[in-house]
């Protein structure tokens, strides 16, 4: 950890600033980003550690807003260990390049969420692990027709509102973003009441029209949970909560895309990509047997096999999530719509954050930000070390 | 006064970063015993700071106990403005290099008191000795850093209000408006670079070949700020064949037959032998 005061540079490198990957040193000081024009013609300091990166590549560390488990770990079932489970998470992130994070659960019964959802608390990251967000809650207001993994019998609607929604979550505290299905009885009401408390709202799981979906948004929705999964497909007369991607709806509605390459079409991805280039996030919606072989593992109440790194509802060809870390999806991404590298890490990174509100903050390499980073090797784009809040956390041995 | 002639600006950066190298290092500064430099800005030294920095980056120079005085800057431009001195300064040179924040000084152009900004400035340059080496570039019409024609030449640092010409050729900068210009700057005076122990001029491009001959071949004059350098004991003109397109051939021919004497500068040998070369 570097002491408090202390004023590191980062020599050698190249950064992602502006949007742009330019060859530029990085200062840092008590975990924020410096301007070092201004230490130099103000403060008239020098930096106490000049760090040589070898040409790595410095980007804004990744930031995964879907993310179910990983290391054998399914945050929406083991709920004897809690704290635990996120901990050994949030280490394993770390060598993927992710900073923060927000542990997913799926549709669960009153039980579970009583149980697990007081437990997974905001916290600062550090080499203990990746900084947690807040949690996603991706279920259980979601359409019966378009469960994909989630289990039906616990599935309900939202009928009074935000009250329905206490009732079945219990405190929200720990919530910083609600996937729903926004057509439910009682889905517009929650919608509004759950952005009004701060909490973004993601349609999914979802057989909205068009209409149903820009009227969510005018409600405060801003988010699109796996698009093209588990959602009505592109229909020319009413192209449903895809459509939103081409809405004249006001303001910015981002789209979290799983590009493990097994999800999502490459097609599928430029046809999104060129449509809303600046609403795209790239998710992991990782499962416990992230990192992890071929064999069983759960999500939530439910079985599942993977097999070939695809994992499905056991004894179905059901996909329920991904086994791929956001680091993968990046490389993953960039191959399959040939974008810039400029463009493959922000979608990891400034997106996510943007989505969430944070990016005064995060997500970028801007003078007063958090300094999260990740180091890339520049060719390979593998993860060489991360770094929360100017110290470092995870380095490739 | 030297003259000396060479190719091209690539040539002529070269031969002025070695020339400073080379005063840098045969001064052999320590932490009581600093070299003191005098550093313009705009397109003409570019190159020059450009190879001072690889010969940092080679280890052959430090400016650890280099103490800089610069030139000029404007008068309310943000310090982080990209056309603000001080944004040039630290992205194309002092970010570069090893030299100690406190002793690279630069015009304040947003301080509260502009007059007491510029005798602090004056104030500094004597705390330090005096400057050993004021490198220069010149404009179109002669001026040295923001001595516009008519400028007194023993003037000392302050404030100047730019000619018309030069918001003009400058609101190129501001997004060609012209409103947005800065109208004042902070410069040091003719006789401020005067006092220096050797000065540095640095001409290139055919734009400026009048000036040079102003310069050079006819009288001092406040009309052409540069000239007063002629009466300076030790003044290095520094330009590439464009910028001699106004000189008389006997002039140019001259200048040229002493070139390998010139080329000792920036070899090995003593300054103090320098001093009396040709």
């Amino acid at each position: 950890m570097s002491k408090r005061g202390e004023l590191v540079r980062f020599y050698n490198c190249y950064i992602l600033r502006d949007s742009k990957i330019i060859k530029e040193d990085l200062w840092l000081r008590d975990g924020k980003i410096e301007n070092p024009e201004q230490i130099f013609y103000v403060e008239q300091l020098e930096p106490c550690r000049n760090i040589d990166c070898k040409n790595a590549l410095i980007a804004p560390g990744f930031i995964d807003i879907q993310i179910n488990g990983g290391c054998g770990i399914d945050f929406s079932y083991d709920c004897e260990n809690v704290e635990n489970g996120i901990g050994i998470v949030a280490k394993e992130l770390l060598a993927h390049g992710v900073t923060s994070f927000c542990p997913t659960m799926i549709t669960s019964c009153k039980e579970k969420y009583a149980k697990i959802l007081p437990r997974i608390k905001k916290s600062q990251g550090g080499k203990h692990g990746a900084t947690v967000l807040g949690v996603h809650l991706e279920g259980p207001f979601i359409s019966l027709a378009k469960k994909g993994a989630h289990l039906g019998e616990y599935i309900r609607n939202p009928d009074k509102g935000i009250e329905s929604i206490k009732e079945v979550y219990g405190s929200l505290d720990n919530v910083v973003l609600v996937t729903l299905a926004p057509e439910l009885p009682g889905g517009t009401e929650a919608i509004r009441g759950l952005t009004n408390m701060g909490i973004k709202v993601a349609l999914g799981h979802s057989t909205a029209s068009l209409a149903e979906s820009e009227e969510a948004v005018r409600n405060g929705a801003n988010l699109i949970t796996h698009l093209f999964n588990a959602m009505l497909p592109f229909h020319h007369r009413d192209p449903g909560l895809v459509g939103l991607l081409a809405s004249t709806t006001k303001g910015q509605v981002y789209y979290g895309i799983i590009s493990d390459g097994i999800h999502t079409h490459p097609a599928a991805l430029r046809i999104a990509c060129r449509t809303n280039p600046k609403g795209l996030i790239l998710v992991s919606d990782a499962i416990a047997a992230q990192g992890l072989r071929d064999g069983q593992y759960r999500i939530g109440p439910q079985a599942i096999t993977v097999q070939d790194g695809r994992a499905y509802v056991t004894g179905t060809n059901t996909l329920c999530g991904s086994t791929t870390a956001l680091d993968g999806c990046v490389l993953t991404f960039k191959k399959s719509i040939d974008c810039s590298l400029e463009y493959a890490l922000e979608v990891a990174s400034l997106h996510p954050a943007e989505a969430l509100g944070i990016d005064d903050r995060k997500g970028k390499l801007n003078y007063g930000y958090d300094a999260d980073l990740v180091f890339l090797n520049l060719e390979t784009l593998k993860v060489q070390s991360t770094w929360i809040a100017g110290e470092c956390v995870y380095a490739k041995s | 006064m030297r003259l000396i002639i060479l190719e091209d600006a690539d040539v002529v950066a070269d031969w002025a970063a070695r020339f400073v190298m080379q005063r840098v290092t045969q001064f052999a500064p320590g932490p009581q015993r600093r070299f003191v430099l005098g550093l313009p800005t705009g397109g003409t030294p570019l190159g020059m700071y450009r190879k001072l920095i690889q010969f940092y980056k080679e280890g052959k120079i430090s400016f650890k106990y280099v103490t800089t005085f610069n030139m000029d800057e404007y008068v309310g431009l943000p310090r982080d403005h990209p056309e603000s001195y001080h944004y040039y300064m630290w992205n194309e040179f002092f970010k570069h290099v090893d030299i100690d924040p406190a002793q690279a000084h630069v015009l304040d152009g947003n301080a509260p008191d502009l007059v007491a900004e510029c005798a602090r400035f004056e104030r500094l340059i004597q705390d330090a000795g005096g400057v050993h080496l004021f490198i220069g570039g010149i404009g179109p019409d002669g001026h040295i850093a923001f001595n516009e024609p008519g400028s007194s030449l023993v003037s000392r640092t302050r404030v100047k209000t730019l000619a018309y010409d030069t918001l003009e050729a400058n609101k190129r900068f501001f997004g060609n408006d012209i409103s947005k210009v800065p109208r004042q700057a902070l410069t040091v005076g003719v006789g401020t670079v005067m006092d220096a122990k050797e000065v540095m001029i640095l001409i290139t491009g055919g734009h400026k070949a009048l000036a040079l001959a102003k310069a050079v071949e006819e009288g001092v004059n406040h009309m052409w700020t540069v000239s007063a350098f002629q009466q300076h004991a030790q003044t290095l003109f520094v330009c590439d064949e464009s910028a001699t397109l106004e000189l008389r051939v006997k002039t140019v021919k001259y200048f040229k037959a002493l070139s390998s004497e010139h080329q000792k500068m920036i070899e090995d040998a003593p300054v103090a032998a320098q001093r009396v070369l040709h």
